[in-house]
C-alpha cells in the first residue's frame, strides 16, 4: 500500500466509496500545500513499518491526529472537511538514518480550543502513537502560531518580573534541592533549608517526590521551611525562597496547600509535571492571581522525551509549559548527571526564554517560533552539578537560569552553609570575569582556584568535586551533526 | 552582618578598576548606568534614592565613576549601588546591580515573629538602622 504504486482511481467517486482507502488519497497528503501563518505546524519523526511508503505514513499521522478514522465515512461530506483535515506537506529522509523520516504536518487553527493544552495535545498526540502502520513516532517540534499563542497568558510572572520581585539581577539564581529526598523530619528539613539559604543560595527546593508522606506531612514541612527562609533573610538582607511542593493527589488538596504556602508568605510554590496539563494550567492561574512564583519539576518526562525515535521531544514540552504558564522549568544542565546534548539544551533554553526563536536544525529547532510578548520561563539546571563547573554552566546556559546544586551544596565537607557560599562565590566570580571580557570558559578553573585562597569553602568544594564529570554520550542529539557531551 | 544584595556581594569589595570594568561591560551592551543610595537596606526596599537621573547619554566609564565618587563623598556611610538598565523590548528592566559602598558597621535585621493559631507565624524583617530617622541611621 504505497502512494506511488496505487492503481489510478477516480478521485471524485472513489474517495467516498465505503471501505478502506489510503490516507494519502483521502486528502491528508498534500505536497503542494503552502502552510498558512495561522496553522499549527508539527514535525514528526516517523519510522514506518516495512512496505509502508513514508508519504502514506505521514498522511496517516495527519489523518489520525485530525479528522480521519480507519475507513471512509460519508458524514465527512456534511462538513467543510478540507479545512479540518490536517495536511502532511513534506516528508524528508533523516540523513544517515535509514527508515526514519521527518514529516511536516499543518493543522488549521480552529482545530484547537483556545487556551487548552489538554485539547491541543489530545488532538496532536492523542491517537497516533499507537498506530500499527508505524513502528515508531516522535513529535520533534511544533510551530505554535502567534494567533494561538495569544490565547494563553503564559508564565504567571516570567523572568523579568521574577527578578524584580526577588531584587536579583545580573547573575544566575542559585538553588538546591533538599537532600536526602526522603525521611527527613520537618525540623531536620528546616535545618537544611536554613543553612543553604543563609550560606548564599537564593532558593531551596522540595524534591519531586516530597509531597506529604508519613515521615513528614506537608503542613509541618511548610512551617519549618518558612521559619528557615525568614531566618536566612534576616541574616543576609536578601529575599529568599523555598519551592514548597504543592503536588497532591487531587486539585482541591493542591489548592489547599498552595493557599497555605501563600498565607505563610512564601514567594514560590512548585508542581510536578505528573499532575497533568490541566492541573498545571489551573495552578498557573492561581499563581498569577496570588502573586506566587510557580516552579515546575519535569518529573517523568524522560519516559517520553529521551528516546530519539519515540515520544515527544522536550522542546515541545517546553513550549506547552510556556504556554500554559510556569515561571521555572527544569531544562537540562549539559554537564550534569542527566541527559542533555549541549545543542539540544540550547534549543530548549532558547524556546523557554526568547521572544523569537529561529529555525535551527543544529539546536533541534524545526520552525521559527514567534512568542509575541509572552514572558520567558526561567530554565532550571539541576542534577549532578557543582561549583567547579560554574564557568561551563554559565557558558552553556547563560544568566537567566537557576543553577541548582543539591548534592553540590549539601554534600560540602564544611557543611551546608559553606557549600552554598562556595557556589554563590563561584557564580559571582565567573560573572565578574565574563563581564570583564576575560576568556572565562578557558580560564574558569584558574579563576576559581585562585579565589580559593580567600574563600575556604570554595577551595574545599574544588578539592572534593573538582574532577567529577559525567561523560556519557547523549541519546537525543541533532540529526545534522554528532556532538559529544562536554566534560 | 553583611548585606548580600547585589550581583557581587560575595566577592571582596570591588576596586575602582573593577567597578569601571563592569561599567564598561554595561555600556558595551547599550545599557544606561545609574547610581542609587540608601540607608534603608530592607530587601524589599527597591526604591533607593536616585543620585540624579539614569545616565542615558553618558558613555564614558570614567565620567560614570566620577558620579559614583561624588555620591560616596556626599554619603560616606550609606549603601551605594550601581545599576545598569536594559531598555530593550522584552526586558525593560535592570540588567546588573551591584553595591559599591556600604556602611562600616552593618547592624542587620531583627526577625519579628507574630505567633498565631495552628502554629502559624507571621514574620517581619526589621532593619535595626531604621529605628532612627532617615539620614541619622549610620555614621554620617
Amino acid at each position: 500500500m504505497t502512494v506511488t504504486e496505487s492503481p489510478p482511481r477516480d478521485a471524485a467517486t472513489d474517495r467516498w466509496s465505503s471501505g478502506v482507502i489510503p490516507y494519502a488519497q483521502m486528502g491528508y497528503w498534500e505536497p503542494d500545500y503552502v502552510p498558512k501563518d495561522t496553522d499549527v505546524l508539527c514535525a514528526f519523526r516517523i519510522t514506518p513499518q516495512e512496505g509502508v511508503a513514508p508519504e502514506e505514513a505521514a498522511a496517516a499521522v495527519a489523518g489520525e491526529s485530525s479528522t480521519a478514522t480507519w475507513t471512509v465515512v460519508w458524514t465527512d461530506r456534511l462538513t467543510a472537511h478540507e479545512h479540518y483535515q490536517a495536511k502532511a506537506y513534506k516528508v524528508d529522509p533523516v540523513p544517515g538514518t535509514p527508515g526514519q523520516y521527518i514529516a511536516l504536518i499543518a493543522y488549521a487553527l480552529d482545530l484547537f480550543e483556545e487556551g487548552s493544552i489538554a485539547n491541543l495535545t489530545s488532538s496532536i498526540i492523542g491517537n497516533v502513537f499507537g498506530f500499527k502502520a508505524l513502528r515508531a513516532l516522535r513529535l520533534e517540534d511544533m510551530r505554535i502560531p502567534l494567533h494561538y499563542v495569544n490565547t494563553f497568558q503564559g508564565p504567571p510572572h516570567g523572568i523579568v518580573m521574577e527578578r524584580e520581585y526577588l531584587n536579583k539581577y545580573g547573575r544566575p539564581l542559585l538553588g538546591a534541592t533538599t537532600k536526602p529526598k526522603l525521611g527527613l523530619s520537618a525540623r531536620n528539613y528546616g535545618r537544611v533549608v536554613y543553612e543553604a539559604l543563609r550560606g548564599g543560595l537564593d532558593f531551596t527546593k522540595d524534591d519531586e517526590n516530597i509531597n506529604s508522606q508519613p515521615f513528614m506531612r506537608w503542613r509541618d514541612r511548610y512551617l519549618a521551611s518558612m521559619e528557615a527562609v525568614n531566618k536566612a533573610m534576616a541574616e543576609t538582607g536578601e529575599i529568599k525562597g523555598h519551592y514548597l511542593n504543592v503536588t497532591a493527589g487531587d486539585m482541591e488538596s493542591m489548592y489547599e496547600r498552595a493557599e497555605f504556602a501563600k498565607e505563610l508568605g512564601s514567594v514560590i510554590v512548585m508542581l510536578d509535571l505528573t499532575v497533568g496539563y490541566t492541573a498545571m494550567t489551573s495552578m498557573s492561574k492561581w499563581a498569577r492571581r496570588n502573586g506566587v512564583l510557580l516552579h515546575l519539576h519535569r518529573a517523568g518526562h524522560g519516559t517520553y522525551t529521551r528516546q530519539k525515535t519515540h515520544g515527544v521531544s522536550f522542546r515541545v514540552i517546553a513550549k506547552w509549559c510556556r504556554l500554559l504558564g510556569v515561571d521555572h522549568i527544569h531544562a537540562g544542565t549539559v554537564v550534569g548527571k542527566l541527559e542533555g546534548d549541549p545543542n539540544m539544551v540550547r534549543g530548549y533554553y532558547d524556546t523557554l526564554r526568547n521572544g523569537f526563536v529561529q529555525r535551527d536544525p543544529m539546536h533541534g529547532i524545526y520552525f521559527d517560533q514567534d512568542w509575541g510578548s509572552m514572558p520567558g520561563v526561567m530554565p532550571v539546571a539541576s542534577g549532578g552539578i557543582h561549583a567547579g563547573q560554574t564557568h561551563q554552566l554559565i557558558h552553556y546556559l547563560g544568566e537567566d537560569t537557576v543553577l541548582q546544586f543539591g548534592g553540590g551544596t549539601i554534600g560540602h565537607p564544611m557543611g551546608v552553609a559553606a557549600g552554598a557560599t562556595a557556589n554563590r562565590t563561584a557564580v559571582e566570580l565567573i560573572v565578574q570575569a565574563r563581564n570583564e571580557g576575560r576568556d572565562y570558559f578557558t580560564e574558569g578553573p584558574e579563576i576559581l582556584r585562585a579565589a580559593g585562597r580567600w574563600c575556604a569553602p570554595l577551595r574545599a568544594a574544588l578539592d572534593v568535586w573538582g574532577d567529577i564529570s559525567f561523560n556519557y554520550e547523549s541519546t537525543d542529539t541533532p540529526d545534522v551533526a554528532t556532538t559529544a557531551t562536554p566534560a | 552582618m553583611h548585606v548580600t544584595q547585589g550581583t557581587f556581594s560575595y566577592l571582596p569589595p570591588l576596586t575602582d578598576a573593577q567597578v569601571k570594568a563592569q561599567v564598561q561591560y554595561a555600556l558595551d551592551n547599550g545599557w544606561a548606568l545609574s547610581v542609587e543610595f540608601t540607608d534603608d537596606p530592607h530587601p524589599r526596599n527597591f526604591l533607593w534614592d536616585m543620585w540624579g537621573l539614569p545616565m542615558f547619554d553618558l558613555r564614558d566609564p570614567a565620567a560614570i565613576l566620577l558620579e559614583v565618587q561624588r555620591c560616596r563623598d556626599t554619603y560616606p556611610a550609606r549603601y551605594i549601588r550601581v545599576n545598569a538598565y536594559d531598555r530593550t523590548l522584552g526586558r525593560q528592566t535592570t540588567a546588573l546591580s551591584f553595591i559599591v559602598q556600604r556602611p562600616k558597621n552593618e547592624p542587620g535585621f531583627r526577625l519579628d515573629r507574630q505567633e498565631g493559631a495552628d502554629r502559624q507565624v507571621r514574620y517581619t524583617l526589621h532593619a535595626y538602622a531604621a529605628d532612627r530617622p532617615p539620614g541619622e541611621r549610620y555614621d554620617d
